[in-house]
């Protein structure tokens, strides 16, 4: 189990993918997962990221990133051609969600999707007892300075994979550092899913 | 320096140059089993001195650098048409016994790569490491891509383009322009005599004016006098002109640029179908005040690579510095090149 980088979606998505397959992770940041993966698992990963800064430290890693929007950047890939595209932490901060789903779906076999939780019960309180838009660990912006743009929970998520009549394969939730499984909905701050096209 | 005579050398305009020269010098050694060779491939006016004291990429090639010379066989040579010891317009024909000049054939890029090869065949390289090189060399890596996919481990090629825009061409024609009207060209016919000493100047002046941003022309000369009626960078231009014409032939200034003009790797098929059956790998990077060579030209070629599902990496790195960029925004260069080859290295090893 990987449980470096302090990432925990990272520990589970690295269990998740099988040795000496392809990967694309959209958002890779400065390659740690990618680098992990290939050392580890004879992953051949390739990844997008739009900051210059990550990109440089990514390929000085000896990870191939390209440097572009991910949104856009999807575009080029050829139908099918990895066994997982990986989009981290990011799905909330995209422009056109669905579109980014979508194209997940059509360069790769599976996709796996990590997001923060909107419906914890921390975020819950927050809103109802400050009346303000909610500031908790995992959403720690103010409503002025944050990446986020969509504000997805667990239900939506999987409401839009029937919607889509897209499989689940697995679902992991996560409070901290534990794994839960009782009311993920209300539990869990992070959700990860496994899930492929129809 | 070492020179390789070849035979002959089947020019791409039908003309076969016989014999040829190749002028070019070796960083590094050669492991048994000739896996570690790197090709660096020079820009416009560099030569295969690429290293050590005075090499135009010493920053980049050497012991711990970006092509660390402790690892790698780093090989660069002279370019065809070149007036630094390989054969072109100022070396003699030999059926006349007088100097080429402009009855010298015309060369294209594709037959610099052609001459190379036979080059790095006759060190026994089955299979070089990587091809490296910035601007009119970036031009030669990404021909040897297409040109031997088999021979090419890796790819980097850095601020450049797979065909040469309006705006690259017109640059050319200003320079070329410059050197024959100048009356001591005549017509080319000027080699024991005075060389177009003030044309092939001005066509340099015009040269570094591209390869510069003008943030960095503001930082390094701002409006400051040099003298009471010359601005700072007025006295930079004709000292780096005036400097040019003691190194370089105003006739193989003339060949080059055609050659780089003609370049477009898209004459002969689309990027994406001339990249389908590519293992190499890729390092493509671009600099974002590169305004001679922008990224979009970059990006045609990731995007194609891409396309075809490809091993590419792709950087396009904050700088100042225009075009010049990639022989002086070393640090950061080095780490991507440095990063690259060791992941290049390892998967090497890996199928060997």
């Amino acid at each position: 189990m990987l449980d470096v980088f302090g990432r925990r979606d990272y520990a589970i998505i690295s269990e998740l993918v099988e040795p000496g397959t392809r990967v694309l992770d959209l958002g890779c940041g400065e390659g740690e997962l990618l680098a992990w993966l290939r050392d580890h698992k004879n992953v051949d990963g390739r990844g997008v990221e739009l900051t210059g800064a990550s990109v440089q430290k990514a390929i000085a890693r000896g990870v191939s990133v390209y440097q572009g929007d991910l949104e856009s950047g999807l575009d080029d890939y050829p139908d099918q051609a990895f066994d997982y595209v990986i989009l981290s932490q990011t799905l909330q901060e995209t422009r056109d969600p669905l579109r980014v789903l979508k194209g997940m779906l059509r360069i790769g076999r599976r996709g796996i999707v990590a997001f923060p939780n909107f419906a914890h019960w921390r975020v819950r309180v927050a809103h109802l007892m400050t009346g303000r838009a909610p500031q908790t660990e995992l959403f720690p912006y103010d409503w002025y300075n944050s990446p986020n743009i969509h504000f997805l929970t667990v239900l939506d998520f999987e409401a839009l994979l029937g919607k889509q009549n897209w499989r689940v394969e697995r679902r992991i939730f996560l409070a901290g550092n534990r794994e839960v499984t009782l009311l993920p909905n209300l539990m869990s701050e992070v959700a990860v899913f496994l899930f492929s096209g129809g | 320096m070492a020179t390789s005579t070849f035979e002959r050398l089947d020019l791409d305009c039908g003309v076969t140059l016989a014999p040829v020269e190749v002028a070019y010098e070796t960083y590094g050694t050669l492991n048994a089993d000739k896996s570690n060779a790197i090709l660096v491939l020079h820009a416009f006016s560099g030569d295969a001195h690429a290293a050590g004291e005075g090499g135009w990429w010493s920053s980049m090639i050497g012991s711990g650098k970006g092509f660390d010379t402790d690892q790698h066989f780093v090989i660069c040579s002279n370019i065809l048409g070149g007036c630094r010891g390989t054969t072109g317009p100022s070396s003699i024909n030999p059926e006349t016994g007088e100097p080429w000049a402009m009855s010298f054939p015309v060369v294209t890029v594709a037959d610099m790569v052609r001459l190379q090869k036979m080059l790095i065949d006759s060190l026994g390289i089955k299979k070089l490491l990587a091809v490296a090189g910035g601007s009119m060399g970036g031009m030669q890596a990404l021909e040897w891509a297409v040109a031997y996919p088999e021979n090419v481990g890796a790819a980097l090629p850095i601020a450049t383009t797979a065909r040469h825009s309006a705006q690259q061409i017109a640059f050319n024609e200003v320079g070329r322009q410059a050197i024959m009207a100048d009356p001591d060209w005549n017509g080319g016919n000027y080699y024991g005599r005075k060389p177009p000493a003030r044309g092939l100047s001005v066509a340099r002046m015009v040269g570094h004016i591209t390869y510069m941003s003008d943030a960095s022309m503001r930082e390094k000369f701002g409006r400051r006098l040099r003298a009471p009626d010359q601005f700072e960078v007025e006295s930079y231009l004709q000292y780096r002109g005036s400097t040019f014409v003691d190194r370089f032939d105003a006739n193989s200034y003339l060949y080059i640029t055609r050659a780089m003009d003609s370049f477009d790797l898209t004459q002969r098929d689309t990027l994406a179908a001339l990249f389908e059956k590519i293992r190499t790998r890729f390092l493509v990077i671009s600099f974002t005040s590169d305004w001679l060579y922008p990224s979009y030209q970059s990006l045609e070629v990731v995007s194609a690579l891409r396309s075809r599902n490809c091993d590419v990496a792709y950087c396009n790195l904050a700088s100042d510095y225009g075009h010049d960029a990639f022989l002086v925004e070393v640090k950061e260069q080095a780490e991507l090149v440095r990063g690259f080859l060791a992941s290049t290295l390892r998967g090497v090893e890996q199928h060997a």
